[in-house]
């Protein structure tokens, strides 16, 4: 065989089947930097960070900051210098040992204030030195007790590819409702910016009031929408940690902190962004590490007198990523903001990772320690939708985030949603926004001799985009009209008033007085404390009425019981009632005709659609309890009732008498049809060795109808009686009424068949076959997968419990094998139907035999 | 301390001089509110620079002050300074008339940061050539 042995050597070469798997996993799309210190790629302590220092000078004034002296300040070092560090606690600060600072930070029993405190004295390496000694468990902690507002927050991006403000506005109600308190739009067309930031407000403002809305623009333009009163806060105001990048970015530490003020002038709300590797990116990281240089940006926020920043996972977080202790990076850059007692609008915000897994670790330490705004922006909008570029969450995990919020019992700022609460909130914004443009004269009105209109301004656009899930499903607006819309707000100068005016005069009061409420927030000015947001009745929580006062165990934020309950009421919920509900939907009426479907199944078909292939609809009275009349599959492919498929978790089609669906592969001869089962008695041994018996529990086709793979339990029966008629035998049904336990129903069973083998089947659907010799739990052979579990499969059990009856040694039939989280889907049924099954048990009870009436 | 401006407070009045109570969507269904009713005062805004002292930030303190100078100015002189402060934008003379101008309207804090931002800037090569 010369082929095969030259075939050895390249065999060898080849790469190994272990690493060409691995390298198809997503982790391995993302890129990973080697440390390079010069270029600035290294998450904490570079070679070239410079050694902590402060010097006052006789005038209580910084003149030297970590290593370099006044003169030689270049802007951010001068502005931090002039006013961005407390003089009183500046030396005390520096002259901490790192060690004893870090430990501080962590221990709850050292009050927050002082740990404050501390910090405004403390140089931006010094922060950064003792935040770097800090492990991911202790920046929980500390990020736990630091954060500045008790309730943590949650902010979402709402943006689409169309810049479509009808959508927009759909999809600003939905992020209201899911329970985010700000919202941040932008634009694919930059002129589309003023129609983005009206849609915007107004989908805000229904559902609830008090959500902040932003557009984020150029900075002109934004203010001047925010002047208008058309957003009410702003936070790209952006700032980098070297001089070079900053004058890149076409500013300075007093442009920036200009511009702060004049938000405030406006009684805007505010907030910079920053974040590492912004500078590594901008090949000017002056050869620092990422965290130094985010620990300057930091300390420069507090000295302008911004009231929060918004870093740790924004543009440059994969940058962050790529290098080792990224992560922690991020997370610590977070922690930074909290200890100079700002606002943190904790990142999460950039999609950092192709691999699910390492995106969701990324966001899972603050998840679970709280923040001010857990996201600076949850991609609440399909992926493809969001202008900013994907976020590390978004619409399509919000499933997964609800469920995660309920798995930690951690309020993670979001709550369920019904099906039908979102369609209400969508029709209405999209609906008000549509009669505010037309209102204003933004897009034209239809009028008597002109019904149609402007595409994706009409009535019949309202529902187009209430039913999408994003821009894809609806068809795409005119762009010129949105342009058009957008300039005649600039150029009329629409504003709040405008769109108070609006909403009300078209009957949108609700949402017109919370537009207003918005105005007067401005005039009060409460939420230009640190860390504002309005909850949904409109009170300001900030550092000022709802400061985070976590101090160990029992303190802090509390999740209240209604709040508990609430998050644990996400929709895919079932309870056990649920579960008899859809059983009896399952078991057959009174006039179910063989073959046919009726209502009662069809209602659980319906129910089938819901995750999980959980089913809460249909209620129908099971029919007599003892006595079962039930349609099994009398013609090839004909199923009466619902049949679930398994692992695809789809559903087959009720069937009906002229379904022409093919028979599923290898289901044999039908089983006959159709048959009631009747108790007679108590079941003594039976002589006729060619007699199999069949244990069914104590449930079965009394309260339980369905199998876990969906099959009428009378289905799975009448299959594995035809198998063990198909070898000769016959069939002994009996039911063991004392026990849940399928091991000593299967061996029941088969002390009580004349041939000594027993066949046992719960009504989940697991199946075995026992021999009377044998102990309870050493069967013959067992199908423990039950939502697997085919009609063919309960007849290859039939089968073979009939060869085993005649002695033979049949090979045994295969248990379906998936890589599927089967227990994770299953699991929570399984108890409930165990406890139906223990419910329905009756200790001591003999075994009944049970006639199948044909 | 919580909400100082809905409470009652001294600063509870809006640029106009109306009362925030007598915002009401009625006022602003009838065409009685102008925009200068929905912006802020600026003692609300020294206020407010009060309350943040009080919670111990000084800085966002006297980011709210110079807020309150600001309110003096329309909205194109504001984004006109903000401009005049970007890198290269303005020589050392246009920086002081800038600064001369925040004094005349009664804005020192933002006049100092005018003159503060245009001696860094001459130290670090950010003015125009003049």
């Amino acid at each position: 065989m010369n082929d095969e042995n030259s075939a050895k050597p390249a065999r060898s070469s080849a790469r190994l089947g272990r690493f060409e798997a691995l390298d198809k996993r997503p982790v391995n799309l993302d890129g990973f930097a080697k440390e390079d210190h010069e270029a600035g790629l290294v998450a904490f302590a570079s070679a070239n960070d410079p050694e902590p220092s402060v010097a006052l000078d006789s005038g209580g004034r910084v003149g030297g900051l970590d290593g370099t002296a006044a003169r030689d300040f270049d802007l951010i070092d001068a502005f931090i210098a002039a006013r961005g560090l407390d003089a009183a606690a500046a030396e005390e600060a520096n002259g901490l040992d790192d060690v004893a600072f870090a430990r501080l930070i962590v221990d709850p029993n050292v009050p927050r204030a002082e740990v404050v405190r501390l910090a405004a004295g403390a140089t931006p390496e010094k922060l950064a030195r003792v935040v770097a000694l800090l492990r991911p468990v202790e920046l929980q902690m500390a990020v736990a007790k630091m954060r500045v507002r008790r309730t943590p927050s949650s902010q979402a991006h709402v943006t689409n590819r169309l810049d479509d403000p009808l959508l927009l506005a759909a999809d600003a109600a939905t992020a209201v409702v899911y329970g985010f308190r700000e919202i941040e739009t932008t634009v694919p067309v930059n002129a589309d910016a003023p129609s983005n930031a009206l849609a915007v407000l107004i989908g805000s403002q229904v559902g609830a009031g008090g959500a902040l809305t932003q557009c984020s623009i150029e900075e002109a333009l934004e203010l001047e929408l925010g002047l208008r009163g058309l957003t009410t806060y702003a936070e790209t105001v952006s700032l980098y940690g070297t001089e070079k990048v900053f004058i890149d970015g076409d500013d300075t530490p007093w442009s920036k902190a200009f511009l702060c003020s004049a938000y405030a002038s406006r009684g805007l709300k505010m907030r910079v962004t920053s974040g590492g590797g912004a500078e590594a990116l901008m090949g000017a990281a002056e050869g620092r590490s990422m965290f130094s240089l985010e620990s300057r940006c930091v300390a420069l926020a507090r000295a302008m007198g911004a009231q929060g920043v918004q870093n740790g996972g924004i543009d440059g977080a994969s940058v962050v990523g790529c290098v080792p202790d990224g992560m922690r990076e991020l997370l610590a850059e977070n922690l930074l903001v909290m200890l100079r007692d700002l606002e943190s609008c904790s990142g999460n915000d950039a999609l950092v990772s192709e691999s699910d897994m390492r995106r969701t670790a990324h966001t899972v330490p603050l998840f679970l320690a709280g923040s001010d705004f857990l996201f600076s922006g949850f991609g609440s909008i399909p992926r493809y939708d969001n202008m900013f570029g994907p976020s590390n969450f978004n619409a399509e995990d919000l499933d997964d985030y609800l469920v995660l919020q309920r798995d930690w019992g951690v309020d993670g700022a979001l709550r369920p949603v019904t099906e039908e609460r979102l369609r209400e909130v969508r029709e209405r914004a999209a609906s008000a926004c549509l009669a505010v443009y037309r209102e204003l004269g933004l897009v034209p009105r239809p009028g008597p001799l002109r019904s149609s209109t402007t595409i994706g301004f009409t009535d019949d656009h309202v529902a187009e985009v209430v039913a999408a899930e994003g821009s894809k499903d609806v068809t795409p607006p005119d762009p010129q009209a949105i342009l058009a819309a957008a300039d005649a707000i600039m150029e009329r100068g629409i504003g709040i008033l405008d769109v108070v005016g609006a909403l009300w005069s078209t009957g949108y009061e609700e949402e017109a007085g919370r537009v207003l409420a918005m105005g007067r927030a401005r005039v009060a000015g409460d939420y230009l404390q640190t860390a504002a947001i309005f909850d949904e009745h409109m009170r300001c929580l900030s550092k000022a009425t709802d400061p985070n006062d976590y101090q160990g165990p029992g303190t802090g934020h509390e999740v209240a019981p209604e709040r508990r309950e609430e998050m644990a009421a996400i929709r895919q919920q079932r309870s056990r009632d649920d579960l008899l509900a859809r059983h009896a939907a399952g078991a057959p009426g009174p006039a179910a005709s063989p073959g046919a479907a009726s209502p009662a199944a069809a209602a659980a078909e319906a129910g089938a659609a819901s995750p999980a292939g959980l089913s809460t609809t249909g209620v129908a009275s099971p029919a007599g309890r003892h006595s079962v009349e039930h349609g099994t599959g009398t013609t090839a492919g004909t199923t009466s009732g619902t049949t679930h498929s398994t692992a695809a978790g789809t559903t087959r089609g009720t069937a009906t008498p002229d379904d022409t669906t093919p028979p599923p592969a290898g289901a044999g001869s039908a089983p006959p049809t159709p048959f009631r089962l009747i108790e007679r008695g108590e079941a003594h041994p039976g002589t006729d060795p060619r007699e199999v018996c069949v244990g069914i529990s104590p449930a079965f086709a009394t309260r339980l109808w369905l199998t876990m793979s969906g099959l009428p339990v009378t289905e799975a029966l009448a299959q594995i009686i035809a198998g063990i008629e198909s070898e000769g035998r016959t069939a002994r049904i009996v039911r063991v009424p004392s026990t849940v336990d399928l091991g000593v129903i299967g061996l029941t069973a088969a002390r009580l068949a004349g041939s000594g083998v027993g066949v046992g089947l719960q009504a989940k659907g697991t199946a075995l076959i026992h021999r009377r010799d044998l102990a309870p739990l050493a069967c013959l052979e067992l199908l423990s997968i039950a939502p697997l579990l085919t009609p063919e499969t309960y007849r290859e059990l039939g089968v073979n419990a009939g060869r085993h009856a005649k002695g033979l040694r049949p090979a045994p039939v295969r248990n379906p094998y998936t890589e599927q989280a089967i227990e994770a889907r299953y699991h929570a049924e399984v108890v409930s139907l165990v406890a139906i099954e223990r419910g329905e048990t009756v200790p001591g009870a003999p075994p009944v035999d049970v006639e199948v009436e044909r | 301390m919580t909400t100082p401006a809905d409470a009652g407070g001294p600063a509870n009045r809006a640029l106009s001089g109306r009362r925030i109570e007598e915002l009401t969507l009625e006022a602003a269904t009838r065409g009685e509110l102008s925009p200068d009713d929905l912006r802020v005062h600026p003692d609300t805004l020294r206020h407010q620079a009060e309350v943040a002292e009080a919670h111990g930030n000084p800085q966002l303190g006297e980011n709210l002050r110079r807020a309150a100078e600001l309110t003096a100015l329309p909205d194109d002189e504001v984004l006109a300074i903000y401009e005049a402060l970007r890198p290269g934008r303005s020589t050392a003379p246009g920086l002081e008339a800038v600064a001369s101008r925040l004094d005349a309207v009664d804005a020192p804090l933002c006049a100092a940061l005018v003159r503060e931002a245009a001696e860094v800037y001459a130290r670090r090569g950010l003015l125009k050539p003049g």
